[in-house]
């Protein structure tokens, strides 16, 4: 059994008195990829916004285990400091940097990675330079992988509506997570993209990092995820391998409704 | 080209102008005679004005919408700006470059000591514009209280050199300094703040700044001011007015070189991409681990500094300064150059300073215009050319990587 890279228990997002998330136990295995799903305000957005620290969650344990090193609880960390812990994550609706180009917004993700402050931009001295030529070469090689080396100079928001989804994974791979979490990366895609997309990440997992997404594409979700946690209403509802989830009764009853009269 | 309907409404146009202006260019009241004065040739005038504007404008629009459609059709490639042409090239760009400086070196033996000292003046909203650049034109933080920094630097040095007698050179890092200090002490409690909210915050900053220093007598010496404050020394030597103010010329050119050195080196380095950023997407900036609040307070902080330099600058040259000289006007006229030569271009904001600054000084002549004339460019701007006089270009040639195959 290996150990889990993400492991959170009992997690609960109140806002005011609507509890957008409670009790939720999730865990992700090294080198795993697993889907959260779930029917439209179920709250996995909300789940991924507390565990990237965008929101402070009202109660629970998020716990990150590096590689090497030792567990981390993320609880109210900026997201800036999670991101830097080794967990990057991509948005449901896209949030590339639309006037920076295609290579610059991979750069941002190198950001934290890297260290030359004002007087190193000012003077540019030695190790500023070899820091930013390694910036920009580890980029480039990010863009090569993801299929985007063509663009490296288009401004991001001219790039095709697939092309930017894959930038985004691009940027969030350039901050050298050990875990991605990426919210709906097929939304708006189209099959050949799915396929595409499909392979990416299948390729990015190989590579050695483990793989949290929230997805609605079901074939997509069948054929990547090792694991699935189903969420309703906030709450968990069903976990599993895809065939255990797929012939869970509390599953398709969330999905289609009650004596299927949706 | 034109069609019958665009005439219509040129004319419909025109006359509305016609009504608009009636009272203030048809009627004239004379109250002593008791006279109404009837000009109706001034009518025709304003009719005729707004009807050729009108069409200009609807022209331009056509070609416009013209030059789009036969780009999409691809009968037209579209050609490269000549002055981004001019930037890239180095065979075009050296000489040019040779020849301004040329002509900035030699400019006060060209031309009067009434002249060098307007240049002078522009000089110093030239580093304003390029300070301010860094807040509002890469890292996208709407500043309209910046006057505040330069008061501070003014006062700085006017205050320490009226009470300790310390020297320009000494002060200006200390003035720079102070600045920047008084950037991170705004910055922090607008750090949530974007856009309107933080414009009115920075607004009534400057404001609280200019009030403390009209109303607290003791320490700022109030409305009257502080006077007699020395010029810049060089070595002690004892200067005629002329040779200072040649002096501060070439002092304020070298502080222009400086400044658009550090800028351009600033804002193609990491943490400009990181302003850029923050511009584009707070959240999606700071998920890929960049430190917001640190960011922030450094765009608010070096963005000060250089008007916490010309603010010492500003007070040596006058030799006297009071609260009058950094009115909310003083922030508006920077932000216009930010905005009118174009946000994050440093040529822009170069020639935006020198098309604002001395233009007014030359049209004295029409002085009663003047303000009409201002505000008629900044609308026209917005209309025909909204990234200002040169827009920013990505360097999107500066990162080209030889092929990794």
């Amino acid at each position: 059994m290996s150990t889990p890279v993400l492991q959170v228990t009992g997690l609960s997002m109140d806002f005011g008195g609507i509890h957008a998330m409670s009790e939720l136990d999730l865990d992700v295995q090294a080198g795993e990829i697993v889907a959260l799903i779930g029917p439209n305000g179920a709250g996995k957005t909300t789940f991924f916004n507390c565990v990237t620290g965008i929101y402070n969650p009202t109660a629970g344990d998020i716990l990150l285990q590096p590689p090497d090193g030792k567990p981390v609880r993320l609880n109210g960390l900026k997201p800036n400091k999670v991101t830097e812990q080794g967990m990057a994550r991509t948005f449901q609706n896209i949030r590339l940097f639309s006037n920076m180009t295609v290579l610059e917004n991979v750069m941002i993700g190198r950001h934290c990675r890297t260290r030359s402050y004002i007087a190193g931009a000012v003077f540019r001295n030695r190790n500023t330079r070899r820091e930013e030529q390694e910036s920009v070469d580890k980029s480039y090689a990010i863009l090569e992988k993801i299929g985007l080396a063509e663009m490296v100079n288009e401004f991001a928001k001219n790039l095709p509506y697939g092309a930017q989804r894959r930038l985004e994974i691009g940027r969030a791979l350039a901050t050298e997570p050990f875990l991605l979490l990426l919210d709906e990366p097929a939304a708006g895609m189209n099959p050949q993209e799915t396929q595409d997309l499909d392979e990416l990440i299948t390729r990015i997992r190989n590579e050695g990092h483990s793989i949290l997404l929230i997805e609605h594409d079901m074939k997509l979700v069948m054929s990547l995820s090792d694991r699935i946690f189903v969420m309703d209403y906030g709450r968990k509802i069903a976990q599993g391998s895809p065939q255990e989830v797929s012939a869970n009764p509390d599953v398709i009853k969330a999905y289609l409704g009650e004596d299927g009269d949706a | 080209m034109i069609s019958f309907q665009e005439l219509k409404r040129s004319l419909l146009v025109s006359l509305w102008f016609v009504f608009l202006t009636f009272p203030l260019m048809v009627i004239k009241v004379d109250p002593i005679e008791r006279i109404v004065s009837w000009r109706w040739e001034n009518a025709v005038f304003v009719a005729i004005g707004s009807f050729v504007v009108s069409m200009l404008v609807r022209v331009f629009f056509v070609q416009k919408q013209r030059r789009r459609e036969r780009l999409a059709a691809g009968t037209l490639v579209e050609r490269e700006p000549l002055i981004q042409v001019i930037l890239r090239e180095p065979r075009y760009l050296y000489p040019l470059v040779a020849a301004v400086a040329l002509f900035a070196l030699l400019f006060p033996f060209l031309f009067s000591t009434y002249q060098t000292n307007i240049m002078i003046t522009a000089l110093m909203y030239v580093v304003l514009g390029l300070g301010l650049n860094i807040v509002v034109g890469l890292a996208g933080l709407l500043d309209l209280g910046y006057v505040a920094f330069y008061a501070v630097g003014a006062y700085t040095y006017a205050l320490l050199n009226l009470h300790f007698d310390l020297g320009f050179w000494l002060v200006l890092p200390i003035g720079a300094m102070m600045a920047a200090l008084f950037g991170v002490m705004l910055g922090f409690p607008v750090l949530r703040l974007r856009g309107d909210y933080l414009a009115i915050v920075t607004l009534g900053f400057g404001e609280i700044i200019r009030l403390i220093l009209e109303n607290w007598n003791e320490f700022s010496r109030g409305p009257s001011g502080i006077a007699n404050i020395s010029r810049p020394g060089f070595f002690g030597v004892e200067m005629s007015l002329e040779s200072a103010i040649l002096y501060l010329y070439y002092l304020m050119m070298a502080l222009v070189v400086i400044t658009i050195f550090v800028v351009n080196r600033l804002q193609d380095s990491r943490i400009g991409r990181a302003w850029i950023a923050l511009r584009e997407d707070e959240i999606a900036c700071q998920a890929m681990g960049i430190d917001k609040t640190k960011t922030k307070l450094t765009a608010f902080a070096l963005g000060a500094t250089w008007a916490g330099m010309v603010g010492v600058v500003f007070a040596a040259k006058t030799t006297f300064i009071n609260p009058a000289s950094f009115t909310f006007m003083e922030s508006a006229i920077i932000l216009c150059i930010v905005v009118l030569g174009g946000m994050g271009s440093i040529l822009g904001v170069i020639i935006g300073a020198l098309v604002l600054i001395l233009l007014p000084e030359y049209l004295r002549a029409f002085s009663d215009y003047r303000m009409l004339a201002f505000g008629a460019v900044l609308v026209t701007m917005m209309i025909f050319r909204p990234q200002g006089i040169i827009a920013n270009v990505r360097r999107t040639y500066r990162f080209e990587k030889k092929q990794a195959e």
